[in-house]
């Protein structure tokens, strides 16, 4: 399976960058003045700490600053990986609008291992019951109901090849952060 | 789950020696039930309006005040709360995790009923484990491998494949598209 491994490519930081990515990968302080406390151990200039914060937004190294909510403590009790089999070559486009939908918070596009492995598109719903996240289900089908592919049963394999299904957790089995290696 | 941005990644003060895949081992088998918060009208205005993000600027709790109608002391208390009750997993910058360095993949075993415990614990063994989940499909253990270099990916699932006899679906992203995520409370 290793020929379908894509190597990314590892984009390079400055040693500035890469100590503020130490220092506020665990989060920011909730306090009055929170990059004033990033400058103080930077030794750098507020009005620097700010700058270099805006530029790594605008380049897509900080994807954006905001509060992360606990999905359970929320309500949203519920999960499923939902997992379309769709067109390889409507892919990039379907599954950008699948990932704009409020409701899933990831999306990707992973490779096939036919027959085993149909599915090319995931998308991750979270919901507050069984039948919200069924719903967003049929929803995501409704927008790639053109794009979703039929395949033939395979009659040498005892399971059966759908176009699409929802894969629900049922324990979490562990649950580890990932983190910057210094 | 299975993201490579941080988002679930719960905050830990500063470790010491911080690596890809250290913090907060969650116990074997641990079922999903949590216990539902109560929120005050302040603390869900807060929920809501700072998934979105808070400004970058020297006093952006002050900004968000404003915003709601409310004072930056009261603001920052309430927060403070709210992480603390772990309401809020995160509070911070999210990073990309291409930039963190590390390479990541989600697999997956089909792995027969009667052997699931012993195979959680085989697979749990390595460190390079991050997640790992039941789920309700022939696949039904779905885990995600970060490792420090690209090829020990390769490494890891073959010793998994070695330990468990059983053949692992290696499924990395090709590609990632933005989500816009939005929980309203």
């Amino acid at each position: 399976m290793s020929d379908n491994n894509i190597i990314q490519e590892k984009p390079t930081l400055t040693a500035i960058e890469r100590q503020y990515i130490l220092l506020t990968q665990n989060g920011l302080p909730i306090i009055e003045k929170p990059y004033h406390h990033i400058a103080d151990q930077m030794e750098m200039s507020v009005a620097a700490v700010l700058a270099l914060t805006n530029d790594l937004l605008d380049r897509g190294v900080i994807r954006r600053i905001a509060a992360v909510p606990n999905h359970y403590k929320l309500g949203y009790l519920y999960n499923g990986m939902t997992v379309w089999d769709i067109d390889d070559e409507q892919a990039e486009k379907f599954g950008d609008a699948v990932g704009r939908l409020p409701f899933v918070s990831h999306c990707y596009l992973r490779p096939r291992h036919l027959p085993q492995w149909n599915y090319n598109l995931f998308a991750m719903v979270h919901g507050k019951t069984p039948e919200a996240i069924a719903k967003y289900r049929g929803q995501i089908k409704e927008l790639l109901k053109e794009v979703l592919v039929t395949r033939n049963h395979d009659l040498s394999q005892d399971f059966m090849t759908k176009s699409n299904d929802m894969l629900t957790s049922t324990a979490i089995l562990k649950k580890t952060g990932l983190r910057l290696k210094r | 789950m299975d993201n490579t941005t941080l988002s679930s990644s719960t905050a830990n003060k500063t470790a010491d020696k911080t690596t890809t895949n250290v913090m907060n081992t969650a116990t074997n088998n641990e079922k999903i039930c949590h216990e539902v918060a109560e929120l005050s009208a302040l603390d869900k205005s807060l929920i809501n309006l700072l998934q979105h993000g808070v400004p970058v600027c020297e006093r952006p709790f002050e900004q968000i005040a404003n915003e709601l109608n409310s004072t930056e002391a009261e603001v920052i208390r309430h927060l403070n709360e709210l992480k603390e009750s772990r309401v809020l997993s995160r509070f911070g910058p999210m990073f990309d995790a291409v930039y963190l360095g590390g390479a990541f993949t989600l697999a997956a075993l089909a792995v027969p009923d009667e052997d699931f415990d012993q195979v959680t614990e085989q697979v749990n063994s390595f460190e390079q484990i991050a997640h790992n989940y039941r789920r309700t499909h022939r696949f039904n253990m779905w885990f995600v491998i970060a490792t420090e270099e690209a090829d020990e990916i390769e490494r890891v699932i073959t010793a998994i494949e070695e330990k468990t006899g059983l053949s692992v679906l290696n499924t990395p992203k090709l590609k990632e598209f933005y989500v816009g995520l939005y929980l309203p409370v």
